[in-house]
């Protein structure tokens, strides 16, 4: 049977704990001088405790300013929400006041960034700044601040962390910084981190230690996880269940299982397909052909015909929704079952 | 931290030397006998003209000058003018007046230049903002004895609020020049410290402080603005010293004597001791004062402490 497009998202990972976001039909646009560029055009998802939920796609797909929507970090403007819920523990984020909002943000739900280079502010201590989120939000002293820090940066297995509480982030390995990272989104035992690309900036040796040490620490604390990347291989080990998204849609959700072995969605088995593989050591790579669409000038229909080796007249014309494909599984394509049976 | 200021104070010594020595030579190439032009047009028995060569050591080459002159220096003696002025005399009246005109310049430049582009940063598009950027636009764009004369005309004679030139009224009388002299610095550290806090503001580390969960103003005044200082500390510095030595055009709009207009006639003179003391004495304070900001910038930006 297929249905068309649910505001409710998928429901829970079998073995997970209580619902604690839900984000429904999410729209973010962004008002430039040049045209309103339709960054994300209605997205929705359910997150769990103990539960990691991959957001991928690629640059330009949303991906990243639904996450930046999600924590209240957008610059408006030029960027707005224009419409959707983002309910945390059932209480939506998008109503309250600004105040309660900012208890939310990083008390409980927290973000890792990209680049820890830059996302640290390097004229603090690594100490000072992790330090910091006890001393505003609890009103520790400086030096309570600083011991909790060594702790944490311990606990995120920075060696001789007591040592290099006064160290500046210019001072740390990308490794150790991403690990600093990490220590002060912990600080506050969130209930929730997003993780940004987390891993990307990172040797692959590196990667695989911190996408360890992530689900290590979601282990130790129950939280939610959210760890948005354009590479399945990083987190195919640790997701649960996985949302693709293009031009700011997702085209594609299921556990992380189903789509990694079948995908049921053509933006999906391409994104699988280019993804270079051992067993097939000399063989070509396969690239999806073309490039993602312009967000100010979305392709009417399905956003991906133009690159889709399955299109055909009606997906130029009719916006296909997400048919349920099979439990806890949906894919946004009008001729899902031929790509499902297409094998990949 | 100890290191780099080691190795920063190492750096004043071939500064010092190299800075002199250069002033030294090029007064010493100006054309022209200086013992002939003190005397004007009538001609000095050859004896006396020998005496004061001699005197002033004038037919040694100019390594050996240079050297003898420094050697004075190092015992405090800034040596003697040709008509037998105490060069130190001079800095001690002259100098004083420049340093509080340029010292009121600088806090005028300060106060009002970072205040200017503090708000004009933060309020980025705004009407202020734009009040910032076509005022300073202007004002960059005008020659400074133009901005000086019509100052003069305003604020002085037609509405009579400040003294027009010279030093009589006590500290009220530095006020105009002041303003005059620091107006187009101020126009420079106003946009300096806008273009940089724009800048800082969008910076990823800025975003990072807002998912944290930090207000506002901690974002801003704890995040954002010590690092869009560091910038702005830089040409401050620099301008300190710029703004001590940049006083000659100044100082004879509003007939202030300071050592810009001594340094002046002392040129046309050939003065050669008295320029070189000013300018020794100039060079002296900008090192002084690039020290100040190399300190200064070490304890803003960690980055150069550690290097």
């Amino acid at each position: 049977m297929t249905t068309a497009a649910r505001p409710e998202a998928m429901p829970a990972t079998p073995g997970t704990g209580d619902l604690l976001l839900e984000v429904s039909d999410l729209h973010v646009e962004f008002r430039t001088r040049r045209g309103v560029v339709n960054a994300v055009n209605g997205i929705s998802y359910t997150l769990h405790e103990r539960e990691t939920l991959a957001i991928l796609g690629e640059s330009g797909s949303g991906k990243s300013v639904s996450a930046q929507a999600v924590m209240g970090i957008i610059d408006t403007p030029p960027g707005y929400v224009t419409q959707g819920e983002i309910r945390y523990r059932g209480e939506d984020l998008l109503t309250m006041a600004e105040s309660e909002r900012r208890a939310v943000r990083g008390q409980q739900i927290a973000m890792i960034f990209q680049d820890a280079l830059t996302a640290l502010n390097p004229v603090y201590s690594v100490g000072w700044q992790i330090a910091e989120m006890y001393r505003v939000h609890r009103g520790s002293s400086r030096k309570v601040g600083y011991a909790k820090a060594a702790e944490l940066m311990d606990r995120v297995r920075i060696p001789s962390a007591k040592e290099r509480v006064k160290d500046y982030p210019h001072q740390f390995s990308g490794g150790m910084r991403q690990r600093v990272m990490i220590a002060m989104a912990l600080a506050l035992d969130p209930d929730i981190i997003i993780a940004d690309e987390p891993t990307t900036a990172l040797d692959v040796t590196v990667q695989a230690q911190i996408m360890d040490l992530l689900s290590t620490l979601q282990e130790e604390t129950g939280m939610g996880l959210i760890l948005i990347t354009h590479d399945l291989g990083v987190v195919a080990d640790v997701a649960d269940k996985v949302c693709v998204m293009y031009a700011g849609k997702v085209v594609e959700r299921g556990p992380v299982r189903d789509i990694y072995h079948n995908t049921a969605h053509p933006y999906s088995e391409g994104l699988m397909a280019s993804i270079p593989r051992l067993d097939q050591k000399g063989g070509q790579l396969h690239p999806i052909k073309g490039a993602p669409p312009s967000l100010a000038n979305i392709p009417p229909g399905c956003p991906f015909h133009p690159r889709c080796p399955y299109a055909r007249e009606v997906c130029t014309t009719d916006h296909p929704p997400l048919y349920d494909v099979a439990p806890r599984r949906q894919s946004a394509c009008h001729f899902w079952e031929e790509v499902l049976a297409g094998g990949n | 931290m100890a290191r780099y200021l080691a190795r920063r104070l190492l750096q004043i010594i071939p500064v010092f030397f190299g800075a002199t020595f250069l002033i030294y030579a090029a007064v010493y190439s100006i054309p022209g006998d200086p013992i002939r032009a003190l005397a004007g047009d009538r001609p000095l028995p050859a004896s006396t003209i020998e005496a004061l060569r001699d005197e002033f050591n004038l037919d040694d080459p100019l390594p050996v000058q240079y050297a003898k002159y420094i050697a004075g220096l190092f015992r405090g003696d800034f040596g003697q003018s040709f008509r037998g002025r105490e060069v130190s005399e001079i800095l001690r009246q002259r100098f004083p007046v420049t340093i509080r005109l340029g010292l009121l310049a600088f806090a005028i430049e300060v106060v009002i230049g970072l205040l200017a582009g503090l708000l004009a940063g933060l309020r980025r598009g705004s009407f202020l903002d734009n009040l910032v950027l076509v005022s300073t636009t202007f004002v960059i764009s005008i020659p400074i004895f133009v901005l000086g004369f019509v100052a003069q005309l305003v604020l002085g004679v037609r509405f009579g609020l400040l003294p027009v030139a010279g030093l009589r009224e006590g500290w009220v009388s530095y006020v105009l020049p002041a303003m005059v002299l620091g107006s187009v610095s101020l126009a420079y550290a106003a946009r300096l410290t806008r273009t940089s806090l724009v800048e800082n503001l969008r910076a990823d580390y800025v975003r990072t402080a807002t998912a944290k969960g930090m207000p506002r103003r901690r974002v801003v005044g704890r995040h954002a603005l010590r690092n869009s200082l560091i910038p702005v500390v830089t040409f401050l510095g620099v301008d300190l010293g710029a703004l001590m030595g940049g006083a000659i055009i100044t100082e004879g709009i509003f007939n202030i004597p300071g050592i810009g207009r001594e340094v002046f006639v002392a040129v046309r003179g050939q003065e050669g001791t008295i320029v070189v003391g000013i300018v020794t004495a100039l060079v002296m304070i900008f090192i002084f004062s690039t020290l100040l900001v190399d300190i200064l910038y070490a304890f803003l930006d960690p980055r150069i402490r550690y290097e």
